[in-house]
Formats: C-alpha cells, sequence, structure tokens
C-alpha cells in the first residue's frame, strides 16, 4: 500500500506496463507475421522477406485501426450490424 | 536463469529503516519482466522454429535439423527486431499527427 503512494514508483510501473504493453504485441506479431512472410529460413533475412514483416506490421495496425473505425460508425448510425448483436 | 527466481519470493525489500527500498522493488520488477520476456519469446521461437524444421519426428534430432533450428531461430530473431523496429517508427508516425 505504502508502495503504491510512492510516487517515484508509480512512475517507474506505469513507464515499464507501456514498455511490456509494447514488448507483448512485438512478440504477437512477429509470431503472426512469420506465418505470412517466412517460407523457408535461410542463412540471412533477405530484403523482400524483410519487407513483408514491414508490411505485416503496418497492415495489421491498419486493420486494427479500420475495425475500431468502423465499429465506432456502426454504433452511431445503429446499421443492421448492431442489431444482429443483440438479437 | 535460474539464480533469478530465488530473488523473487521474499516480501518486498525494506531498508535498515524498515521502509520499503523503492530501487530494489525496481530492480526486481525489471528481472522480473526480462525474464517474462525471455520465456515467452523461447516458447514462441521453440514453436515455430520445431514446425519449419522437424517434418516428422524421428529417432534423434539429426543434423539437418539442427542445422535448421539454428537457422530458424538466427532468422527469428532478425524477424523480431524487424516487427520491433517497424511498430516502433509507426507509433512514432501516430504520435506525430496527434
Amino acid at each position: 500500500m505504502e508502495a503504491a503512494a510512492d510516487p517515484e514508483l508509480q512512475s517507474f510501473i506505469e513507464a515499464e506496463t507501456q514498455k511490456q504493453r509494447f514488448q507483448g504485441l512485438v512478440h504477437q506479431l512477429t509470431e503472426l507475421c512469420w506465418d505470412k512472410c517466412m517460407e523457408k529460413p535461410g542463412p540471412k533475412l533477405d530484403a523482400r522477406c524483410e519487407g513483408c514483416f514491414v508490411n505485416c506490421v503496418e497492415r495489421f495496425i491498419d486493420t486494427s485501426q479500420f475495425i475500431l473505425n468502423r465499429l465506432e460508425q456502426t454504433q452511431k448510425t445503429r446499421d443492421p450490424f448492431s442489431r444482429s448483436l443483440t438479437d | 536463469m535460474d539464480g533469478f527466481s530465488s530473488d523473487f519470493s521474499p516480501a518486498a525489500p525494506a531498508s535498515a529503516s524498515g521502509k520499503l527500498d523503492t530501487g530494489a522493488i525496481m530492480e526486481q520488477v525489471k528481472v522480473q519482466i526480462a525474464v517474462a520476456n525471455a520465456q515467452e519469446l523461447l516458447q514462441r521461437m521453440t514453436d515455430k522454429c520445431f514446425r519449419k524444421c522437424i517434418g516428422k519426428p524421428g529417432g534423434s534430432l539429426d543434423n539437418s535439423e539442427q542445422k535448421c533450428v539454428a537457422m530458424c531461430m538466427d532468422r527469428y530473431m532478425d524477424a523480431w527486431n524487424t516487427v520491433s523496429r517497424a511498430y516502433n517508427s509507426r507509433l512514432q508516425r501516430e504520435r506525430a499527427k496527434m
């Protein structure tokens, strides 16, 4: 309890939590993009493969933003989608 | 890594005055996070490289399988670093937009 009130510790925990969230997503994305981009591990990561990983990360974030935006919109307009959720 | 676990069990470290030692707590948290990350990486890497390299499990991990696993580990680390960089630069760009 006393520890939670320590401002130094609090900001440290916040920063570490943030870092951990980042690392967690890197683990998840590496695994996901590995399945999409890696055919057979060679002696080095070639440029084409590296590009695939970069695109994979970018498109994943685009997708997550797209889904979030679309859900937000469908919530607002209450189109058939939101009804189907409650049915 | 074995040595780390024994550090976790005692209650929060206290200085001579009996107050919680913030610095020591932060050190412990850092170590625990590092261990957790290493385990996470190890687990996913083992899974991926087993799938890539061991087609039909034989009587032993033969030479070509070992070579494949070694190469796979290195490429997995490359991939991890590439993803980390790409994600980080995307975050930076998103932040600049706001």
